[in-house]
């Protein structure tokens, strides 16, 4: 079975919002998704339905703290508490691909599926009076008039930094089973049983050991008799000799 | 959770419903045993009158909740899985039940069916009763259930919200069911008023073992845990917009906690302690005008208390709004 999801690594997020943005660019004016809505976009309190945020945290106490940026749509569960609670049948997990999906004609508004999700990943629309999230780019990643490059999730496409990956993690070969494997990748509350899909790369130290004999090559033949005379300051250097 | 009215005025208005119902149909049940003396029909008639219009207001005030009310029928399909679609579907056949008893009432249309072994009649009013009874506490059970079964709102995840929704509905349908009786029916009133003293009295028990409860609760999620970093001090600085979202309006009540407070013992006083006092004292003077300001009182306790309760259930979510910037 296919459960698609997003493996976002966030020793790499940078926190520019381009995958807030670009996922509302699509999911607004794309053709089959329909619009998501602004209240008040230019006034004093701007707010708005969003599929994706990125929030920023810091950790530790001064002056030893890190920044951490921190992307969070929905989690497509593969254990999703949303949906066996909707009364309307419009909040579903599709067999196929795993997609935690709301049909936005069978949505009431009753608003009980956002109770009902610990991570608050739903956001109603206050236009179409319906609750929407994440749909993972549906009408996208299987748009055939698309190149293979352009089947991903708006989002994935948008981040420069490639933090974000995407694809199958029931696949154990799959770019995003070998990130979660190989980098610790975690998913997000495991208290609540709820199995995310989507997984977490946790940040990690980067340090370059350079050790001495990678500075100076240790089978230099110039060296096994003696150290070579450093050359005097007033000598003149390889600038001075070759700039003529 | 931000409280809605809506949801504040459904619950209470269709527990008082049930309650008055169900306070209705054990005075005929103990006449029928020969317990009370037989009521005219119009003390039943016009008690599922008053029951059907709490039912009515309350399915009304339902309906401001939903984003597309038009589409509500749809939310009688998935009672497989889904508490709120249970309701959807008991609470329709409840009003239907109480619609006939009250007809049958009415019109005086009440066959006896069969006999009991003891010679006591089985009328069409019994058989719609025990199954008025029985919708009853399934919607009970069913309006509960919709709020102890989201397991991550721990002060909900309990079984004291089932219990405390059926004997709070019952506390005030049985005082309303009193009052309505001081008028229609002064005889069975000591009886009625004696019932709605005691689940009121166990309504508090249970309310306050909620509260205790309540405020022992660690929660289960941290910010550690929702954004799975080990660190003991973690601050979030930005949730990621400035202007708001659904998720910093559904989820939080906007009251301070000392108003949180104060409501907390205005609804210990108004829908427990003073309902209390005037029920007693309703009874010992046989007067109904007390009784009936005892339910007045309690209702709208009881509306501080539905407040109270959805104000009081802190969503894991908020973890991650805490900081606007």
């Amino acid at each position: 079975m296919t459960q698609l999801a997003l493996v976002i690594d966030l020793n790499v997020c940078v926190g520019c919002h381009a995958c807030v943005t670009n996922c509302k660019e699509w999911n607004t004016s794309s053709p089959t998704a329909g619009p998501m809505v602004d209240q008040n976009p230019y006034g004093k309190d701007p707010t708005g339905t969003f599929f994706n945020r990125v929030q920023t945290f810091e950790v530790g106490e001064f002056p030893n703290t890190e920044t951490v940026h921190f992307p969070k749509s929905c989690l497509h569960c593969e254990e999703p508490p949303c949906v066996p609670v909707c009364p309307t049948g419009a909040s579903y997990k599709r067999k196929e691909d795993g997609i935690v999906l709301v049909d936005y004609d069978k949505c009431i508004g009753c608003k009980y599926c956002s109770w009902a999700c610990p991570y608050g990943a739903r956001e109603i629309d206050e236009h179409q009076k319906v609750m929407k999230k994440c749909t993972l780019c549906v009408d996208r990643i299987y748009d055939t008039t698309m190149t293979a490059e352009e089947r991903r999730p708006a989002c994935v496409r948008a981040c420069p930094t490639s933090a974000r990956l995407f694809g199958d993690i029931h696949d154990p070969d799959s770019e995003v089973s070998r990130a979660i494997r190989e980098n610790g990748g975690y998913p997000l509350m495991p208290e609540w049983g709820t199995s995310p899909a989507n997984h977490y790369l946790p940040r990690r130290k980067t340090k370059l050991r350079i050790r001495e004999d990678e500075l100076e090559r240790a089978d230099n033949p110039l060296k096994i008799d003696q150290q070579l005379p450093k050359p005097g300051k007033a000598e003149p250097s390889l600038d001075d000799v070759t700039s003529w | 959770m931000h409280p809605a009215f809506s949801v504040v005025f459904l619950t209470t208005l269709i527990g008082a419903g049930q309650g008055l119902f169900l306070a209705l149909f054990t005075v005929e049940s103990y006449a029928a045993f020969g317990l009370l003396p037989l009521q005219s029909d119009s003390f039943y008639a016009v008690g599922s009158g008053v029951a059907l219009i709490l039912l009515v207001l309350g399915l009304v005030a339902s309906f401001f909740h939903l984003g597309r009310p038009e589409r509500a029928w749809r939310a009688a399909t998935q009672w497989r899985t889904s508490w709120l679609s249970r309701e959807v579907i008991v609470l329709p056949a409840f009003m239907g039940t109480v619609f006939f008893y009250g007809v049958a009432h009415w019109t005086g249309f009440n066959p006896e069916l069969a006999e009991l072994p003891s010679g006591a009649p089985v009328n069409i009013t019994a058989v719609l009763g025990t199954i008025g009874t029985v919708l009853a506490f399934a919607l009970y059970i069913c309006t509960g259930m919709i709020y102890a079964c989201l397991r991550f709102l721990r002060e909900w995840h309990t079984p004291l919200t089932v219990i405390n929704y059926i004997l709070l509905g019952g506390a005030s349908g049985f005082t309303l069911a009193a009052a309505l009786a001081a008028v229609e029916a002064p005889a069975v009133m000591p009886v009625l008023a004696g019932w709605a003293l005691i689940i009121t009295a166990l309504g508090l028990v249970g309310r306050v073992a909620t509260l205790i409860r309540n405020a022992r609760l660690k929660p289960k999620s941290t910010l550690q845990s929702a954004i799975g970093i080990k660190h003991p001090k973690i601050v979030q600085k930005t949730m990621g917009m400035m202007g708001g979202a659904f998720n910093t309006r559904e989820f939080f009540h906007g009251a301070s906690a000392a108003m949180l407070r104060s409501i907390k013992w205005m609804f210990l006083v108004t829908a427990f302690v003073v309902p209390l006092m005037l029920l007693g004292m309703g009874l010992s003077q046989s007067a109904g005008g007390l009784i009936a300001l005892a339910f007045f009182i309690q209702y709208l306790g009881l509306l501080a208390e539905r407040w109270f309760f959805f104000a009081q259930a802190n969503h894991p979510q908020n973890l991650y709004y805490q900081s606007v910037a």
